[in-house]
């Protein structure tokens, strides 16, 4: 049995090679294929994963926890009906890989010359600093220093449109849960800079503690954030969050929170895998003619073979093994021609030319292509298993010839 | 039938399941690239015309650099005189004014940040589709009365209702502090999240007097008939505009650079995707006539020896990929143009299109549109490049010596 196999590879690998040309060029069509497979899974994968990273760490956190009316009427009513000391004794032990409590409401930020309607984020910036978009030591200036910091950090963009300039001294205002005006002076002691646009025109950061003063709020916040391990897998942090917490309050994942990128993931995941099968079906269609040519062209010899004993599956065999060797070396220059294409792409393609239109999908201005082992497998798997396919037809045609006509058939 | 298509048709049905596996890479490769591309421009088109119906509008005049920094006093001075003129001298009513300031609107209970639009409610109605969206109460009339129209969403974060009182504070256009009380006379839903959510509209004369605009706005809107007409008519406003007021003409791609570079990016991905496909067809071509020009090689000698000039074998063979690209070119855009006209139809959705459909103004259920760009670009572009891979095997036989050629097998 394993002789036979043997003999049979040996055949299969010299009947690939006598015809150099044919197979080389089907060898050059796979090969193509499968970097296509790779190289386009690996761009979409990058592209998909900093639009996730960006989200959740303006989000931030996996899981949220607000009152049930908040996500709605993100309003400074709607507070977290447990005071901060109560979520810290909880929270504190339960083992998150960072947490935070925070108010995070909409709130309209005045310069002498202009307006903007922006969102007051109140934080502790200890907290927060495993998650946030933020990187504290890119910023200019300085990043908040506690809970109590009284100045404010805002985006280089905002910074820009407000025609406001570190030192210099900006009025907040919103409003406290009776709807009475809470406004306040801030000097902006820092200016912040995001890859995603957007951020640094939306959100200003002030001291949670400064912010609960001026809202009049005492020691409530509006959320909890929590960072997981993994943003794909939410549900053990998310059980964690739901046993901490009493009943009046909503927990979110946070692919309930942003709707849009929990879709774009299961897309982008399914749209790989309809990819990967296109490019296989365009490729199979040479592939089975490959096949069928070199039947085609041994059918006397194939009949000889029969004639002198050996079994049908014999020939089966031999023609599936001689296209998976094909698929085979297709797959391994096709993989490492993707791996060494894919590397020096990894500290990013800077694709800023469209840099809006990206911001408008929620991606970032520079694309850090992603080569997962999971993609990798994929493709291959399915070039292997449909390859396998393909090839049954034409292998079984030869298998079955008789062996006298095949003899004296005359090309 | 002529000689050499004859010859070259039977030449093809030689080996009729090779051919027919090669053109069925073609036809495959067609129907997808007729499909996805007409789904694609149907979806760019959509995508622009719903974003600039609702709000943006096909051009806007502005004060130069107002685009990019959207400051309070970039202002067009005498904005009404202004788009009155534009209207009678482009004969168009397409035309209307607007002026905008931020502001923080104050219901009884609750106070959020918005953007307040002044406008002329005689003329807003026929370049936004706001006003036709008003789904409670009712549109602007006049252009003085303390009256606001919010969106849906703006609505019910400041819980207010139709005949709720609005305040709003803000600063005009000297850095000063403005304040109006305003009614809620109607309440639009436009769909679109971010317009429903952060947009407000007053008339243009009571909201020049809050924000002490003295007759200046910030952007005249202006539309065209349809939007291959845009270039045109940009060109016309532009001579139509009082020089010396630094005034600027922006047209669409410029206001919301966004959508044309989402599409951009969406087209470089989607060509990659194509090219590949071309390449994998050509391959397969390749393949074939390399392999039908090799089996002849005997027979080829023999024609040579018997003073067939070279040239016309290589035609020959070149003939054969072109009946063939036809048959798959026509097969292709035959079946794709079907299954993509049945799809427009019949309407068709993905699973996600929802959420996307929300973030970039697009139906739940799309209808792809075939053209007759759309069904032939992808198919002549698989055609070109067939005839350009069997150009090899073609010139091969250049390479052929008739006497050795006859003793191969």
């Amino acid at each position: 049995m394993i002789n036979t196999l043997r003999i049979l590879t040996m055949l299969a690998w010299r009947n690939l090679w006598r015809n150099h040309r044919r197979t080389l060029i089907m060898l050059g069509a796979v090969v193509i294929g499968v970097w296509a497979m790779i190289f386009m899974t690996a761009l979409t994968m990058g592209m998909v994963n900093d639009m996730i990273e960006d989200s959740i760490s303006a989000l931030p956190g996996h899981v949220q926890v607000h009152h049930p009316d908040y996500l709605d009427d993100p309003n400074i009513t709607n507070l977290l009906p447990l005071p901060e000391e109560a979520i810290a004794d909880r929270f504190r032990s339960a083992g998150f890989l960072a947490w935070a409590t925070r108010i995070k409401v909409p709130a309209v930020l005045s310069s002498e010359r202009e307006s903007r309607g922006v969102t007051l984020l109140g934080i502790d910036p200890q907290r927060e600093e495993a998650m946030s978009f933020v990187d504290y030591s890119a910023v200019e200036g300085r990043f908040l220093e506690g809970p109590d910091d009284a100045g404010i950090v805002i985006g280089r963009k905002l910074a820009e449109t407000l025609e406001t300039e570190l030192g210099k001294r900006v009025v907040l205002m919103s409003q406290d849960p009776d709807n009475d005006i809470a406004d306040r002076g801030f000097r902006v002691v820092g200016l912040f800079s995001a890859d995603v646009q957007a951020y640094e025109e939306q959100y200003v950061f002030a001291g949670k503690k400064t912010v609960q003063d001026l809202l009049r709020v005492g020691d409530r916040v509006t959320s909890i954030v929590v960072l997981g391990d993994d943003y794909r897998d939410v549900e053990p942090v998310f059980a964690k969050v739901s046993a901490l917490v009493d009943d009046g309050v909503t927990v979110s994942r946070w692919m309930e929170i942003d709707t849009y990128l929990g879709t774009m993931l299961r897309v982008m995941d399914g749209f790989v895998l309809v990819w990967v099968i296109v490019i296989f079906l365009a490729l199979s269609f040479g592939l089975v003619n490959t096949l069928v040519m070199a039947v085609f062209e041994r059918v006397r010899e194939i009949g000889l073979m029969l004639a002198l004993g050996m079994k049908p599956s014999g020939i089966l065999g031999q023609i599936v093994i001689e296209s998976m060797m094909l698929l085979v070396t297709g797959l391994t220059i096709g993989n490492l021609l993707a791996w060494a294409t894919i590397k020096p792409l990894e500290s990013g393609i800077d694709i800023s030319v469209v840099a809006e239109g990206m911001a408008m999908m929620g991606a970032a201005s520079v694309l850090y292509p992603q080569l997962r082992f999971e993609d990798v497998i994929l493709a291959n798997t399915v070039v292997l298993i449909l390859g396998f396919f393909a090839s049954l037809s034409p292998a079984w045609r030869a298998s079955r010839f008789q062996p006298i006509e095949a003899i004296t058939r005359v090309n | 039938m002529n000689l050499v298509l004859r010859l070259a048709w039977r030449n093809l049905w030689r080996q009729p399941r090779r051919t027919w596996l090669t053109t069925g890479a073609m036809v495959f490769s067609n129907v997808l690239l007729v499909f996805m591309i007409s789904l694609q421009f149907g979806m760019y088109r959509l995508m622009i015309e719903n974003s600039l119906q609702a709000f943006t509008g096909h051009m806007q005049v502005q004060a130069q650099g107002y685009n990019d920094d959207k400051k309070m006093r970039q202002t067009v001075p005498d904005i009404v005189p202004l788009a009155s003129a534009l209207r009678s001298q482009l004969d168009s009513d397409e035309v209307a004014a607007r002026a905008t300031a931020f502001a923080l609107a104050s219901s009884e209970e609750r106070s959020y940040g918005i953007a307040v639009f002044g406008v002329e409610p005689r003329f807003e109605p026929h370049v936004s589709s706001i006003p036709g969206l008003v789904r409670e109460g009712r549109y602007l009339d006049s252009n003085e009365a303390p009256e606001i129209v919010i969106g849906k969403v703006l609505a019910r974060n400041l819980r207010v209702q139709v005949g709720d009182e609005l305040t709003l504070l803000g600063s005009g256009r000297d850095g000063s502090f403005a304040a109006v009380v305003a009614t809620v006379v109607g309440i639009f839903d436009s769909g679109v999240a971010d317009l429903d959510r952060t947009i407000a509209e007053m008339p243009l004369g009571l909201f020049q007097d809050v924000f002490y605009m003295r007759g200046s706005g910030h952007q005249v809107v202006v539309n065209a008939p349809r939007l291959g007409q845009v270039a045109e008519l940009k060109q016309r406003v532009a001579g139509l505009l009082p020089e010396d007021q630094g005034l600027v003409v922006q047209d669409w791609d410029a206001l919301l650079p966004g959508l044309k570079q989402a599409i951009q990016a969406d087209i470089s991905s989607a060509v990659f995707m194509y090219a590949v496909l071309v390449i994998l067809v050509a391959f397969s071509v390749l393949n074939t006539q390399l392999m039908s020009v090799l089996e002849r090689t005997h027979e080829f000698g023999i024609v040579l020896a018997l003073g067939l000039k070279p040239g016309r074998l290589g035609r020959l063979v070149m003939l054969e990929t072109a009946m063939m690209g036809t048959m798959g070119l026509l097969l292709g855009a035959l079946i794709g143009g079907a299954v993509t006209a049945w799809l427009g139809i019949q309407g068709f959705t993905m699973p996600g299109m929802d959420e996307m459909g929300a973030k970039f103004n697009l139906p739940s259920r799309l209808h792809p549109d075939v053209t007759i760009a759309s069904l032939l670009s992808g198919p002549a572009v698989v055609f070109l490049f067939s005839l350009l891979a069997s150009a090899y095997p073609a010139l091969r036989i250049r390479r052929l010596h008739p006497v050795e050629a006859m003793r191969s097998a």
